[in-house]
C-alpha cells in the first residue's frame, strides 16, 4: 500500500559496519568478565579483606598457642590450627561469589551483559572461570603464606609443623580449595536467587544454619549433615574434624558434587527466564 | 529488519503485549508510539531476548536475536531501565562490552567522543545525571556500528542539543540502510524524527503506517458544535466513518462530517446551535484520540470526559 516504504529497503545494500567485530567465543566472554571484575573496587576490597583476615587470624592463633599449656584444644594445636581464618574467609569469598553475580541484577547491568552475549550460558561459564582463577590464585597464595608465617612464629617457641610434614599440603591446599568452591556455590545461588540480600541469606542458610538444624536431629541428622558443603569441606581442610566426618577424598567429591549441582541448576534457571 | 508475529507477553494477570504483528524495515526510522504502559519497553526487551514471549515470536535480520554470532554488530540497544553497574566507570563498562566482540579500546574511545562523554568517561557511572546515563547507553548501542538500532526513549533526559544530535544521527544511520526502531510516548518528537510509525495501546497494535499517511489521516477536519440538545444531535449525526465525542457539557467534536451537513441536520430536527466551528486536528490530537481508549495510567485531573 505505502509504496514509498516498501520499495526503498530492497534497493538498499545491507550496510557493512565500519567496526570489525568478532563472533562471541568463551575466551572473549572471559576477557569481558575479567574487565568487569578488575574495574570494581568492591571486588578487590572483599578479596583483600579475606586475604588479610586469613593472615591475621593465623598469626593470632600462632601467637596464642606458642607455649604448650596442656589444657589447649587439640584443634588449636593441629596442623590446620593456624588456618582457622577460613571461617571468616569462607564468609567473604562466599559473599564475593554472590555479589559478582547478584550485583549485575541489582544494577541492571545484566541487560547490557545479555545484550552483548544473548546466549547467556557463556556468561555463566566466563564468570565461573574468572572467579575461580582469581580466587584460587589469591587464596592459595595467602593460605601458603599464612601457614609458613604462623608456623615460623610458633617455631621460635616450640616445634610446629612444616609443609613437608605428612598431610600438610592436603590441608593447606584443601583450605584454599574449600573457600574457592564455597565462593562458586555463592555465585550459583546468585544466578538462581538474583537479589543480593536473598542470595546472601540463602548462602548463609546452606552453609551455617542447615548444619545446625540437622544436628538437632541426633545421630541421623548429624549423619546427613556430613554431606553438607561446610562439613564436606572440613573433612579435607581440617586436620581433626568434629565427628562424624567423611574421609578427605570423599569430602572433596561431595563438595565437588555440590558445585556441579549448583552450576547445572544455575544454568537451567538462566535459560528462558526474563532478565 | 525486525519481524514480530503474534508477539504476546503476560505478566501474571497483566497482558502487557497482546498479539503484536509488525515489521520494522531497514532504511527508515520507525517510531514506536503509545501511552505509558502500552507495552513498548516490553516489546523491545522481547526483541532483545531479555524477556521471553508468552507466545508468538520475533526475529532480527531473519533470526532470533540470541542466535546471531555477532550480536553487538547486529543490534545496538538502549533500553529504558539503566543497564550499567553503578560502581564501574563509563569507559570500563564499554571496554567490557567491547571485549565480547573483540572490539578494541580505540573504538571505545571513539564512541565516548561521539556521545560527548570524554570528560567523565573515567568516573563511576553511578554518579551520572539522567542525560549522561542516556549518552552512555547510546554509546554502548553504537559500539559495534550495528545494522539495527533499538532505542527505548532515547531523548529522555537529553538537552536540546543532545536531542538534535541524536535525531540527525538516527537519520544518517537510517539513510545508510540500517534499521532504526525507537520508542517514545511523545507524538511531537516522533513527527520530527520518524518516517513510519507503529502505534500501540494496551499492548495492541493500533496503527502501522507511514508518517505521511498518519498525518493525512490526522489532519481531517474536526467540527466543534455547541448545542443545548447535544445528546439528541449526537444521535442524529452518528454513522459509519463518523466519530462524535462529547468533549464538554453541550459540546461535541465531530469528525467525518462537514459543518454544512451538521448545520442542515440540526435545522431539520429543530435543534438550536450555539456554536459551529471547523478546525484542523493537530497530530497530537489525532494521537490522543487514537490512544484515548487504551490509556492505562491517566492523570486524575482530566478536563475531557468522553461519553460515547
Ligand atoms: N517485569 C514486569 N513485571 C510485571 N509487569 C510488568 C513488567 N514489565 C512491564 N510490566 C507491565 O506491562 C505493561 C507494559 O509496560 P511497558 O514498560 O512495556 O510499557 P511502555 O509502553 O514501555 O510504557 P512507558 O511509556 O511508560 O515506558 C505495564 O502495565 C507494566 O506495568
Ligand atoms: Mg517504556
Amino acid at each position: 500500500m505505502s509504496t514509498a516504504t516498501t520499495d526503498a529497503p530492497a534497493a538498499l545494500p545491507i550496510p557493512r559496519t565500519a567496526v570489525d567485530s568478532q563472533p562471541i567465543t568463551l575466551a572473549r566472554a572471559v576477557k569481558a568478565e575479567w574487565i568487569k571484575w578488575r574495574s570494581l573496587r568492591s571486588t578487590w576490597t572483599v578479596l583483600g579483606a579475606a586475604v588479610i583476615g586469613m593472615l591475621a587470624v593465623g598469626l593470632i592463633v600462632a601467637y596464642n598457642t606458642r607455649h604448650l599449656t596442656g589444657n589447649q584444644d587439640a584443634n588449636d594445636l593441629s596442623s590446620s590450627a593456624t588456618l582457622q581464618g577460613f571461617f571468616l574467609g569462607q564468609l567473604l569469598i562466599g559473599a564475593l561469589g554472590v555479589l559478582f553475580v547478584s550485583s549485575e541484577f541489582s544494577t541492571g547491568m545484566i541487560r547490557s551483559t545479555f545484550a552483548a552475549v544473548p546466549k547467556r550460558l557463556p556468561v555463566l561459564c566466563a564468570k565461573l572461570v574468572v572467579f575461580f582463577v582469581v580466587t584460587a590464585v589469591a587464596m592459595t597464595t595467602i593460605t601458603v603464606i599464612t601457614f609458613v608465617a604462623s608456623q615460623a612464629l610458633i617455631g621460635h617457641y616450640r616445634t610446629g609443623f612444616s609443609l613437608s610434614d605428612p598431610g600438610v599440603w592436603r590441608i593447606v591446599l584443601g583450605t584454599s580449595l574449600y573457600m574457592v568452591l564455597v565462593g562458586v556455590i555463592g555465585g550459583m545461588i546468585g544466578w538462581m536467587v538474583r537479589s543480593t540480600p536473598g542470595s546472601l541469606v540463602s548462602f548463609f542458610a546452606l552453609l551455617f544454619v542447615l548444619p545446625e538444624l540437622l544436628s538437632l536431629f541426633a545421630s541421623t541428622g548429624r549423619h546427613i549433615a556430613q554431606f553438607l558443603p561446610s562439613q564436606a569441606g572440613e573433612a579435607f581442610a581440617v586436620a581433626q574434624p568434629e565427628s562424624p566426618h567423611l574421609s578427605p577424598g570423599a569430602g572433596v567429591l561431595v563438595l565437588c558434587a555440590w558445585v556441579v549441582a549448583g552450576i547445572v541448576a544455575a544454568a537451567f534457571s538462566l535459560h528462558r527466564r526474563d532478565a | 529488519m525486525i519481524k514480530a508475529e503474534g508477539l504476546t507477553k503476560r505478566y501474571g494477570e497483566k497482558l502487557a503485549v497482546d498479539g503484536l504483528t509488525f515489521t520494522v524495515k531497514p532504511g527508515v526510522i520507525t517510531g514506536f508510539l503509545g501511552p505509558n504502559g502500552a507495552g513498548k519497553s516490553t516489546t523491545m526487551r522481547m526483541i532483545m531476548g531479555l524477556d521471553c514471549p508468552t507466545s508468538g515470536s520475533v526475529t532480527v535480520n531473519g533470526k532470533p536475536f540470541a542466535e546471531h554470532r555477532r550480536p553487538l554488530a547486529e543490534v545496538g540497544a538502549l533500553l529504558e531501565a539503566r543497564a550499567v553497574h553503578t560502581g564501574r566507570s563509563a569507559r570500563n563498562h564499554l571496554l567490557a562490552m567491547a571485549a565480547t566482540a573483540g572490539i578494541g579500546a580505540e573504538r571505545v574511545d571513539e564512541v565516548i567522543g561521539m556521545v560527548g562523554l570524554g570528560d567523565v568517561a573515567g568516573r563511576r557511572a553511578g554518579g551520572f545525571s539522567l542525560g549522561m546515563g542516556q549518552r552512555l547507553g547510546i554509546a554502548s548501542a553504537l559500539l559495534a556500528d550495528p545494522r539495527t538500532l533499538i532505542l527505548d526513549e532515547p531523548v529522555n533526559g537529553l538537552d536540546p542539543d543532545g536531542v538534535r544530535w541524536i535525531r540527525n544521527l538516527l537519520k544518517r544511520l537510517a539513510g545508510e540502510g540500517r534499521t532504526v526502531f525507537l520508542s517514545s510516548h511523545l507524538m511531537s518528537e516522533m513527527a520530527l524524527t520518524a518516517d513510519h510509525i507503529i502505534l500501540v495501546g494496551k499492548g495492541k497494535l493500533l496503527r502501522d503506517q507511514s508518517m505521511a499517511e498518519f498525518i493525512a489521516g490526522a489532519s481531517a477536519d474536526v467540527v466543534t458544535v455547541r448545542s443545548p440538545q447535544a445528546g439528541r444531535l449526537a444521535d442524529l449525526l452518528a454513522g459509519a466513518d463518523v466519530t462524535v465525542r462529547n468533549v464538554a457539557e453541550q459540546t461535541l467534536e465531530v469528525q467525518g462530517l462537514t459543518s454544512d451537513h451538521i448545520g442542515v441536520t440540526a435545522a431539520g430536527a429543530g435543534i438550536t446551535l450555539l456554536e459551529l466551528a471547523t478546525h484542523a486536528a493537530s497530530l497530537e490530537e489525532a494521537y490522543m484520540a487514537l490512544t484515548d481508549e487504551s490509556i492505562d495510567y491517566r492523570s486524575s485531573v482530566d478536563d475531557t470526559e468522553v461519553a460515547a
